[in-house]
């Protein structure tokens, strides 16, 4: 019997393979993300202080929106052609597929924003006055909770109307103590003023916890009609 | 020869759309079981419970002597009017792909294997997306005939196919029920299976109203 | 049963008249606040209400996951509902007594953000349930309600560390009450309690009589061939 892990490899391959193939979601993913810098810039237009200390918020909201878009269409191909019955009807466990989803969506969402980061950084002159080593490790941590739950909320979304809408609808909610933890975590790095460890640490519980949760419950999500 | 699917009662209702209104049958082993009916007589919803893909609202369903049919589902094929492939990939891509799914061995060697016995060429490398109909309902069933399965569940198999190939499909389909699958042949086209199957099962409103070998016989009771 | 009802509904009535009269005559007024404070009885206790009521939902949403029981199902939906609306009344008073007091509209204090989180992920689980296709509505709000309980904690962490980072105001204060004061919030919340129950239960009655209608309809559907069934259904019938 093919391990999870092994599964998962495989599936993570073919949608890699496949979205290198075909472009059409990292295309547009990176010409909107791209926008939303823009955007962003043009509205807040703060001095060099003042924009360390909002920072942390503006940049995750824009990576949130690109994060929506990219999540939607994470299940486009299955739904095409009614491949997502092949996969049900087949012996393999839910799980991998779950996990190969995720963690696909997470490289593709990590491409993104070391895309929109560099942009950010130019147009509001950012420097990080506390540890900037510890930015890698929130940006992780912080996409893996929007991904994790974005894409266990897609799934359940297929099955609604409103599929897009429904999407953000569901994860904006739960996620709403991992946002606050990114965005505190990213402001206390960048202006130095207090510690992010309280929000790293809380980050990475609500990681573990949601990624337990999706694993258990992703099954009875997949078998719904 | 024991019952190798055995549906007892199955009602299957959508809201206040009953689909299936009280299936009961006994469908023996090593056979192909033509099913026809208008459309909307519940002969698509009848493969899909059989396929696990739709829970019943009451009855229930018994598979190689098990009502666990996620217990056996490694040994079952399934094929849908929609191609369940993979547009931007090879034939030989997908199917190495589904292969994974269900843990084949020597998987090289089977995806070239099946590719074959549905007179495709295994070295084709357009993707699927770009395949005529016929090509792809082919390749779908090649898709369905990986696992080597027991059972065969194939809903509107020959639809917008060419007649030549729905040909070679269907004699494909009567040597694999010689060699002990049963199978079960969901289609408007019933003509095509005359000679090939076992059993002819007209539904009607949900359920089964007749089953005979012989296709004219059916046709008159009508 | 069908005696409890008119009974409880009578008792319920006499108990918010009562507990309203010591909200607004008989409590005594607060020193600092005045007779703003008063609205302090209406925002805690629905606070409380709906706080019981979201944990029921959890437990109901576990039953269900388990065991697949309806009725389960049924108390999840209900006490999603009601607790929505205890929620909103949070959301509401607080503000209101906010403005006068403090001068602010809203404060991201504990209690209040806490509830306006809750009363996001309660609303759009009620939102997944409408839009959800029927046969699998109880499966997924289920799923959605673990996750929101899961989430609970971990809001209510991070919002109290970001108070002790950004502090705010809190709305009605923290330290010590009077007890005179917290005699009348104890009459009130049970009061509301009783209320939540009382709404609860009817709107169960009515759920469970509108299941099996739509059950009695489908099982005329099973024995008439389709298109000549003759009764109009109001959902229309599926192709």
């Amino acid at each position: 019997m093919s391990t999870v892990g092994a599964l998962t490899r495989a599936t993570l391959t073919k949608d890699l393979r496949l979205e290198w193939r075909s472009k059409d979601a990292i295309n547009s993913m990176l010409f909107f993300s791209f926008l939303v810098v823009v955007i962003f810039s043009f509205s807040f237009d703060p001095t060099a202080e003042e924009s360390r200390q909002i920072a942390g918020g503006l940049v995750w909201v824009a990576f949130l929106f690109a994060a929506v878009v990219a999540l939607n269409q994470t299940w486009a191909r299955e739904m095409r052609n009614q491949v997502l019955d092949a996969y049900r009807v087949s012996p393999a466990p839910p799980n991998a597929l779950f996990l190969a989803k995720v963690v696909g969506n997470f490289i593709f969402v990590t491409v993104l924003q070391a895309l929109m980061t560099p942009l950010f950084i130019v147009f509001y002159n950012l420097r990080a006055l506390g540890p900037s080593y510890q930015l890698p490790i929130v940006a992780a941590l912080g996409t893996w909770a929007l991904v994790v739950n974005g894409t266990f909320f897609a799934a359940m979304s297929l099955r609604t109307r409103s599929r897009e809408i429904m999407l953000p609808l569901l994860l904006f909610p739960i996620s709403i103590p991992a946002l606050l933890a990114m965005v505190e975590a990213t402001g206390a790095i960048l202006t130095g003023e207090f510690s992010a460890r309280f929000w790293i640490v809380l980050l990475a519980a609500y990681d573990v916890v949601f990624t337990i949760a999706s694993l258990f419950l992703f099954g009875f999500v997949l078998q719904a009609e | 020869m024991s019952g190798a699917v055995i549906v007892t009662n199955l009602v299957k209702q959508f809201g206040r759309f009953a689909a299936l209104r009280g299936v009961t049958a006994e469908f023996t082993s090593a056979r192909l079981f033509a099913i026809l009916g208008d459309n909307g007589a519940g002969k698509t919803t009848l493969l899909r419970a059989l396929a696990g893909l739709t829970p019943p609202t009451r009855g229930s369903i018994s598979m190689l002597g098990t009502t666990n049919l996620r217990s056996v589902c490694s040994q079952l094929g399934y094929m849908a009017h929609p191609s369940l492939l993979y547009d931007e990939m090879s034939g030989t891509e997908n199917l190495h792909y589904f292969a994974r799914l269900y843990d084949v061995n020597n998987a090289d060697q089977r995806c070239a294997e099946v590719i074959c016995a549905v007179k495709l060429d295994p070295s084709l490398t357009r993707p699927v997306g770009q395949y005529s109909q016929g090509m792809r309902q082919r390749m779908s069933l090649a898709r369905a005939l990986l696992n080597d399965p027991k059972i065969l569940l194939l809903d509107e198999p020959f639809s917008n196919v060419d007649v030549r190939s729905a040909r070679e499909m269907v004699s494909l389909l009567a040597g694999l029920r010689d060699s002990g699958k049963t199978i079960f042949v969901v289609t408007h086209q019933a003509s095509l299976l005359e000679g090939a199957a076992d059993e002819f099962v007209w539904m009607e409103a949900g359920q089964i109203v007749s089953r005979t070998p012989d296709l004219r016989a059916t046709a008159e009771t009508r | 049963m069908k005696r409890v009802f008119p009974i409880l509904a009578v008792l319920t009535g006499v108990l918010l008249g009562y507990a309203l009269y010591q909200a607004l005559v008989a409590a005594p007024t607060e020193q600092t606040m005045g007779p703003v404070q008063r609205i302090f009885y209406y925002h805690v206790p629905s606070a409380w209400t709906a706080f019981i009521l979201f944990f029921i939902n959890f437990f109901a949403s576990i039953v269900y996951l388990i065991w697949r029981n309806n009725k389960a199902d049924i108390v999840a939906l209900v006490t999603a509902e009601v607790g929505v609306v205890f929620c909103t009344v949070v959301l509401v008073t607080g503000p209101i007594w906010a403005r006068p007091v403090w001068g602010i509209w809203w404060t991201w204090d504990l209690r209040l953000t806490l509830t306006l989180v809750l009363w996001l992920i309660y609303v759009s689980y009620l939102v997944l349930r409408r839009f959800s296709s029927s046969g699998q509505t109880p499966l997924l709000a289920a799923v959605l309600a673990v996750f929101g309980a899961l989430d609970v904690p971990l809001v209510y962490f991070s919002i109290w560390f970001f108070r002790t980072q950004h502090p705010q105001p809190v709305i009605g204060g923290g330290g010590s009450i009077d007890p005179r004061m917290l005699h009348v919030l104890l009459i009130n919340w049970l009061a509301f309690s009783c209320f939540a129950a009382l709404v609860c239960w009817a709107r169960y009655r009515l759920e469970v009589m509108r299941r099996d209608m739509d059950e009695t309809l489908a099982l005329e559907a099973l024995l008439e061939p389709h298109g000549s069934s003759t009764r109009s259904s109001p959902t229309g019938s599926a192709g």
